[in-house]
């Protein structure tokens, strides 16, 4: 239990996907202007992750990796090389299929998604988070806390910026720095915030 | 169409039109890998065989693909295309390979890419969209090169590698500037460098969405 607690505040704070690793960086920074949008964006994040970590694991440790496919009697097949492919179908269907069943069984949260559903297919944070997964060497169960843990963390990321940019844009800022830049500049100082956490280890 | 179009196109996404500073696309990797020049340069190399040979083939089936699954055609394509990338840096580039992690796999999910195949492959003949991939490609890795260059140069004093200014820890008398390697500085420098091409060319300049009223000092007394 304490080895998933950790491995939580790990993917939130230390390792936060937009912060540290710079994933997911253009819808970061393109739907960070209003709150409400940047809450249904980091939701939407968080529950594709928690969902599609974990089955790319099982489908890297059970077909994918060298030797797993032993009960098929091919234990010399090492199909890592199909791992992306693999990965960003996966991502696909998955996004898909949610949005389906969202749209037929919880319309309100379907409403509220929106546009950000589809718009998840080419997140980086998505396919990077599946990618860190396969680096580490995670079982099943890390898998499934690490996915929720790293949306959390970009859900969070996400939300502070907005509100930061919310109030920016009252401020008076000089004429080649206006929008990106600022944002840029404002995004790096979060990002030193987030540093403190560095030191902590559970 | 006629040659000057085909020098704008190459030409133009390197400080007009530039993929990173203008339109917003392909900043994750941008940031990650630009903390030493060699892994720069390899990782630029690779987004722009792959942005240009994507554009190429999507181009090329064009008129074939059904539109309602476009997207999951042209996501094969690049997916394909990265996957010989990797494996040929794994081969040929191991340590480099390593170093970049996961970053080769994220060029799949590199918004250049995928926004270059959507946005002008599917609308412009095989030999337009190669130079425009090739072109968006140089403009990323202008903007990647010099952040990279001012990273590699002021936090470790050294360029590709070879040292220039010899770092204080070994006998020499620069004390390297260890923020510049750690990631806030990248998105410094970015915001920087953007601040300094609109200063350059204007037109690129957002629209405020409030604009401020003129201070005015009867009011205030």
């Amino acid at each position: 239990m304490e080895h998933y607690i950790s491995l939580i505040l790990k993917a939130v704070f230390v390792e936060n996907m937009a912060l540290a690793f710079f994933l997911g960086m253009c819808t970061f920074l393109a739907i960070s202007k209003k709150i409400e949008a940047a809450t249904g964006l980091g939701i939407a994040v968080v529950v594709v992750l928690t969902v599609t970590v974990p089955v790319n694991n099982l489908l890297y440790n059970s077909i994918l990796r060298e030797g797993a496919l032993g009960w098929a009697g091919l234990p010399n097949v090492d199909l890592s090389f199909l791992g992306l492919l693999t990965y960003i179908g996966v991502i696909a269907a998955i996004v898909q299929i949610m949005e389906m069943v969202l749209d037929k069984y919880i319309p309100a949260l379907y409403a509220a998604l929106g546009v950000f559903l589809p718009l998840i297919t080419v997140n980086c944070a998505i396919l990077g988070a599946s990618l860190f997964m396969v680096e580490r060497d995670y079982t099943f169960g890390e898998s499934l806390v690490y996915g929720f843990g790293a949306g959390l963390g970009w859900a969070l990321a996400i939300i502070a910026l907005a509100g930061i940019r919310e109030k920016l844009k009252y401020s008076d800022v000089p004429e080649g720095l206006r929008g990106l830049g600022i944002t840029f500049i404002t995004v790096g100082l979060m990002s030193l915030g987030f540093m403190s956490f560095s030191g902590i280890s559970l | 169409m006629a040659d000057a179009s085909a020098k704008q196109v190459l030409f133009e996404p390197i400080f007009s039109n530039n993929p990173i500073a203008l339109q917003i696309l392909g900043i994750c990797s941008a940031l990650a890998v630009t903390t030493s020049m060699n892994v720069t340069l390899v990782m630029c190399a690779a987004v722009t065989a792959v942005t240009a040979f994507s554009n190429l083939a999507v181009s090329l089936v064009r008129t074939q693909i059904p539109g309602s699954i476009r997207i999951i055609v042209q996501m094969t394509i690049i997916a394909s295309l990265v996957i010989v990338v990797d494996q040929l840096l794994k081969a040929y580039a191991y340590e480099i390979s390593k170093q970049l992690s996961v970053f080769v796999g994220l060029i799949i999910t590199n918004c250049i890419v995928m926004g270059r195949a959507e946005g002008f492959a599917m609308k412009n003949g095989p030999w337009m969209s190669f130079l425009d991939g090739v072109g968006n490609g140089l403009g990323y890795s202008v903007l990647l090169i010099f952040v990279a260059f001012f990273r590699e140069l002021l936090g470790a004093g050294s360029l590709f590698g070879v040292s220039l200014m010899p770092v204080v820890n070994e006998g020499g008398w620069y004390i390297p500037n260890g923020l510049l390697l750690l990631p806030p500085s990248a998105f410094f420098i970015i915001g920087l460098a953007i601040w300094g091409l609109r200063t350059w060319k204007p037109e690129q300049v957002e629209d405020p969405d409030y604009k401020m009223s003129r201070h005015v000092a009867k009011e205030a007394f």
